[in-house]
Order: structure tokens, then sequence, then C-alpha cells
């Protein structure tokens, strides 16, 4: 039966839908092509989306190519998340001006415009559920996060062709989506430009109200589980993610994070492109005038800086670092958070210059399971 | 056609406090009273910390040094040992400093009812059992015996001695060591774990509250659990880089524990005693 919940646009109804969600006063931010790479753009037309653009992705390696297949779609993810969208990398907290020995604190904050995160996949979907348990969920939330949440307007696109470091069915955060969308598309394969559209929410379905549509029929439906079945076909990395934090919990001495270290360049571009990786660091300056600034900014686990305490940092070892990065994402984020902070998105992978990859790692310490480095005597782990 | 809100940033704002008195506890060690210029922070509990701004140099997060529920000025024991530390450590009656909090898990102090109690500290390690201690020499209890052992490196970096002679005089059994000794010096010399070799009650029950350098609360846990006290009864304050104060910065991670959330104050069993490290090799 097809569902009342379902209906099928064409490329032009794409369109329609941009121009829909512009009226009702949101920014659209899609996939465009710039610098050799699909980014998140201000978008005004369904003609600025990447149609024909495919992503080859690899360890360390991410190509474009294009086709003349018309696919608005056929790519995974790039190397930005809609993480930028809902947690910035730079913001300034407030702003203080002396006065003698007074002083005036002005808190100054962010201008929010509500957003449309247009085809968000499902594991940017799942990312933004994963950073909003920790910057909304906290018991004094961050306000700017909330709000930008709260606001935005989600239009997933379920993943018809997931690059070859993709492993969200080991997360279980697609190639389909499930939750947490205003509005769910799959570019259905055949003669191009049909989407079948799911509506998740009363505000998607007003947007949808103003674009032209035919009910789904069951042959949409089957047509739609013919693009999830083959790409969860197509998907070949793997990690257990129930065993992850078991494991890594009891393998803090493996040996494999030696072997790691020697790859790593600890250059932190993994927790850059990881769309729920949330470390921030605060800053202080002071302009010329007298007046000081409070920053907020992106920082990572790779810095040295980012450990430090009177005197020097606690992970100096590149060992170290890899290893609270791993750990952190598959294992204590479950104790710290009650899930893991990976959604299978591949991003870490494809953007380690290095190539490291993490479902690779995970697997060979599972393969020497409770294996202990022997060099050193555990002594030597006092200062 | 897009409408912008303006949205604040709430909780990373900080409370103007001015500095009403300051004393200098020894050659890095200063103390500071604090009073609000404008809102006050919520009431602490003993144990919690606060994150203080030297407005142009920087936020670090300093535990609150004086007790709970005390009238007058929030005390604040800092040890100067980097830049923003330095600025408040340096700064002057009058001066008006930033502060948000309170943050973190205390002492437990409700808890400490019909138990003997177990205080040991290293160096600036007092500052954040300070609370405590005036709570617990101030309250006395029948049933409860208060042991403080304090360790020191040397005679002049032992902070609040008049303090700790009035804990005395209030029946609190107080000893202090210091690793290094000089000329007037007549107590014990050695490390902190060396005045740790017995207790003047079963310690099966009681109840240890350790504060110190991580290799010093190591230590200092193995002597208490040789004396028969439950890891589990062990309590010790664990510190990392903090930057929020309200878990969303990532840099207080301690395996499992984000420490301004979870800590400082955490018990030492289970999870505690398997990561205490200074550094991660």
């Amino acid at each position: 039966m097809p569902s009342p919940d379902a209906v099928v646009i064409d490329a032009n109804g794409v369109d329609s839908l941009i121009t829909s969600l512009r009226a009702q006063g949101f920014r659209v931010m899609g996939p465009v092509v710039a610098n050799g790479a699909i980014v998140h753009r201000e978008i005004r037309a369904a003609k600025q989306l990447p149609v024909g653009w495919h992503d080859e992705q690899e360890p360390g390696s991410y190509r474009l190519s294009h086709g003349d297949d018309g696919e608005m779609f056929g790519w995974a993810v790039g190397p930005e998340s809609f993480k930028q969208s809902v947690f910035p990398s730079r913001s300034v907290l407030w702003r203080a001006r002396r006065d003698g020995q007074d002083l005036a604190v002005e808190a100054t904050g962010d201008d929010v415009a509500p957003e449309a995160f247009f085809g968000a996949r499902p594991c940017e979907v799942a990312a933004l559920k994963v950073l909003g348990g920790v910057l909304a969920g906290a018991a004094s939330p961050d306000p700017v996060f909330t709000r930008r949440r709260e606001t935005a307007f989600v239009v997933t696109v379920e993943c018809g062709r997931p690059a070859a470091t993709c492993f969200c069915t080991s997360m279980g955060s697609g190639p389909g989506a499930a939750a947490d969308f205003d509005l769910a598309l799959t570019e259905l394969a055949g003669p191009s430009g049909r989407f079948l559209v799911r509506v998740g929410s009363e505000r998607g379905a007003a947007v949808l109200a103003g674009v032209a549509s035919r009910p789904a029929t069951a042959e949409d439906h089957r047509a739609r589980d013919e693009v999830l079945g083959h790409a969860v076909a197509a998907i070949s990395r793997t990690l257990d993610a129930e065993a992850a934090p078991g494991l890594l919990a009891r393998n803090l001495e493996h040996p494999r994070w030696d072997d790691v270290a020697g790859r790593c360049l600890a250059c932190g571009n993994c927790t850059l492109v990881c769309p729920t990786c949330f470390c921030a660091a605060v800053e202080e300056t002071t302009d010329l005038a007298g007046t000081v600034e409070e920053t907020r900014r992106w920082d990572t686990c790779f810095d040295l800086a980012h450990s430090y305490l009177h005197g020097g940092s606690v992970r100096v070892s590149t060992r170290s670092r890899y290893r609270q990065w791993m750990t952190h994402k598959l294992s204590t984020w479950v104790d710290q958070f009650g899930n893991s902070g990976c959604v299978g998105c591949g991003r870490c992978i494809t953007w380690c210059p290095a190539g490291i990859d993490i479902t690779e790692e995970c697997a060979a310490i599972a393969a020497s399971d409770g294996a202990v480095k022997t060099s050193e005597p555990t002594a030597v782990r006092d200062r | 056609m897009t409408e912008t809100e303006h949205v604040s940033p709430g909780p990373f704002v900080p409370s103007r406090y001015r500095v009403v008195d300051r004393k200098t506890e020894n050659s890095d060690i200063t103390t500071l009273w604090l009073e609000p210029v404008d809102r006050p922070i919520a009431p602490f509990k003993a144990g919690q910390f606060n994150m203080l701004t030297a407005f142009g140099v920087g936020e670090v997060a300093i535990s609150i040094s004086s007790a709970p529920g005390a009238p007058g000025a929030i005390e604040h024991t800092v040890r100067d040992v980097g830049a923003v530390s330095h600025a408040l450590a340096s700064s002057q009656i009058g001066d008006v400093v930033g502060l948000r909090g309170p943050f973190g898990t205390d002492w437990g102090l409700e808890s400490l009812t019909g138990c003997n109690v177990v205080v040991v500290v290293g160096g600036i390690g007092l500052a954040p059992l300070r609370g405590a201690m005036r709570y617990l020499a101030e309250n006395p209890a029948p049933d409860r015996k208060v042991v403080l052992r304090v360790g020191a490196r040397l005679p002049d970096q032992i902070v609040f001695p008049e303090e700790m002679e009035r804990w005395r005089e209030m029946g609190v059994d107080v000893e202090v060591t210091v690793d290094v000794a000089d000329a007037a010096w007549t107590g014990h010399v050695g490390v902190v774990t060396q005045i740790l070799t017995e207790l003047p009650f079963d310690g099966a029950g009681a109840v240890a509250l350790v504060c110190g350098p991580e290799i010093m609360m190591r230590f200092s846990a193995r002597s208490l659990i040789d004396l028969g006290v439950s890891p589990e009864n062990i309590r010790v304050s664990l510190e990392r880089n903090m930057q929020c104060g309200i878990a969303l910065c990532g840099h207080c991670q301690l395996g499992p524990f984000l420490l301004c959330r979870d800590g400082p104050v955490v018990p030492y069993a289970p999870l505690a005693a398997e990561l205490i490290t200074e550094i991660e090799r």
C-alpha cells in the first residue's frame, strides 16, 4: 500500500522545494561543487546541486568525477558536515571593557537564522543527534547550538552511492533515514529525476504542500527499497559497534596503539571532518584599546595543548593522543553520553593524510584482544 | 525574508567579582576573597570549583577554599603556575575578576555522619579540602574522629599552618610531614604515606578524602587500603585541563569521566584507581 505520507516529485519539484523553503524563511544550505569537493553553501536553485558528480573515496583519498547520468545526489559525503551550521568553528562569547579598576562584561552571542540542511545524509542526521546529546543534553546546554538545531529544517537524502570508506550500516545510521528529519528524499533509479519524498514532521508537510507531486505508488516504494538494497550491498567496511566499547576499554596497553602512532601525524584532520567531534578551546585576546574578547573555537585532542595541565601535557605521545580520540569516539563516549560517538560516515578515513582507517584499527585490536605491550614495565607510567 | 534572532552564550559568560582581600600564603600561593559585583553564583558545596577569569589573560578552574554556607566573601587559593594563575595570584584588592560556577561534584559532607574520616593532602591539595576541614572541625560529632595527614615538599610550602593548629585544638588529629626539612623543622621528614602507617581507629568503615598530585593519591590510597579502608570509601579529587566547566568543551576527559561534570571528586574504586596517572603513555 502506498503510504499517504509519501509522494513523488521530479527534478523541477526539487527546485520548487528549495523555493518553498526559502519562502518559509529558511536559508537553504545545500551541496555544491567547490574547490574539488562537495561542500555546503547557500543555494537558491536545484541547478546549483552537484548534478552528475560522483565522489571516489579511499583511505587518504577523495576525488570527484563527472558522469552523464544526471543524478543529483550520486555521491556520499564531502569533507564538511552540518556541524559547521549548528556549531560554528569560531564564535565570540563575550567582550569586556576596562574602565579604571572597573570593567564591563557584555555577552555577545550569535545571530541565529533558521537554516534548511538540504541533502544531509542519514549519517549526518544521526551525527546531529549525537552532537545534540552532548551540547544540548548537558545540564547547562549550549544555548547557541540548541537554538540552531531547533530552528534547522532537515531535508535528508538517502544514500544510493555510498563511498568505499562508508560504514554507516555498522553504526546503525544509514543508508536509509528512519527519524529526526522534516523531509526525506530518495533519488530513485530509472528515468532521471524521480524522487520519493517522505514526511517526518508537520513543518515538512507544510513545505511540501507548495510543491507539485503525486502520491507514491507501491512501485515507487519498491524502487526505494532497491536503491537502499544496492547501497547496503555496496558498503564493504564494517565495525563491531557493540563490541568496541568493551574491547577498547580493556586494551589500553595493546601494541596496536604503537603501530598506529607510527603512522599518525597527529594533524587533527580526523577531528575537523568528524561530524560529532565537539572539543572546543576558549581563548582570550586583548586589542590595543584594551577590549578583551573571549572566543570559542574548535579544538582537537591531537593538539598537545588539549591536555595541558600546569607544567605540561598529560598526553604527550601520539600513541596516547590517537588512543584518546579513538577510545573516546567508540568507547568512553558511551560511558559519558549513553551512545557511540561514531556514525560511520568514513570522513576520518578519507581525510586522514596517512590513510588510517578506524575500522581497520579496531579490527586489529580485536584480532589480538588482550595483547599487551611488554617492552616497558607499567611503572614507567609514573612521572 | 530570513529572520535572525540573537542568542546569548549564557553559561559561558562570567559574573564579575571583586577582590576584597588577599593573603600571600607562601612564595607561590595566594588566597583571594571575592565578593559579587553583579549576580552572585549559586550556593556551592565543599570540593566544587569555579572558573576564574583574569580579564585579558584567560580563565582557569580553581577550587573553592572556603566553607559552604559561611557568611562573607568566597575564597579561592591560587598557585602561581601559569599565565592566568599568575595574573590571578597577582590581583590586588579592588580588582575585578570573572567567576562562573559552582561546578562539579563535592566531597559529600552530608554522608560523613557516624563514620570516622581520614583526610590526606599533598601540597596545595589542602585548598579544595579546606572547606570540608572547616566544616568537620567546627561541627564535631561524638561518633566521628577526624584525622588529617599533610605532606609538603618543603616547610615553607605548607599552606594554612595556623588554621591546622586551630583544627588540632578543636580535636582533629593533625600530622604534617615534609619531603625535605630545613634547620627550623622539627617534625616528620618523608612522604605522606610514611605518616599513614596507622590510624587511631579501625580503617574499615572510615571514609577517606584525598587530594594532591596523582602519584601521591595513588600511594596514599594503597596505604589507606592497607589500613583497612574500603577502596569504595576513598574519595579523590582529580584535575585535568578545564575550559568550560559545563561538560561542553571536552578537555577534562579521563577515560569515562568528564571531570568537570563527573568529578573533580570521584570514588577511587573501581574506575579512578586504574586511570590516575599524570602522563598517559
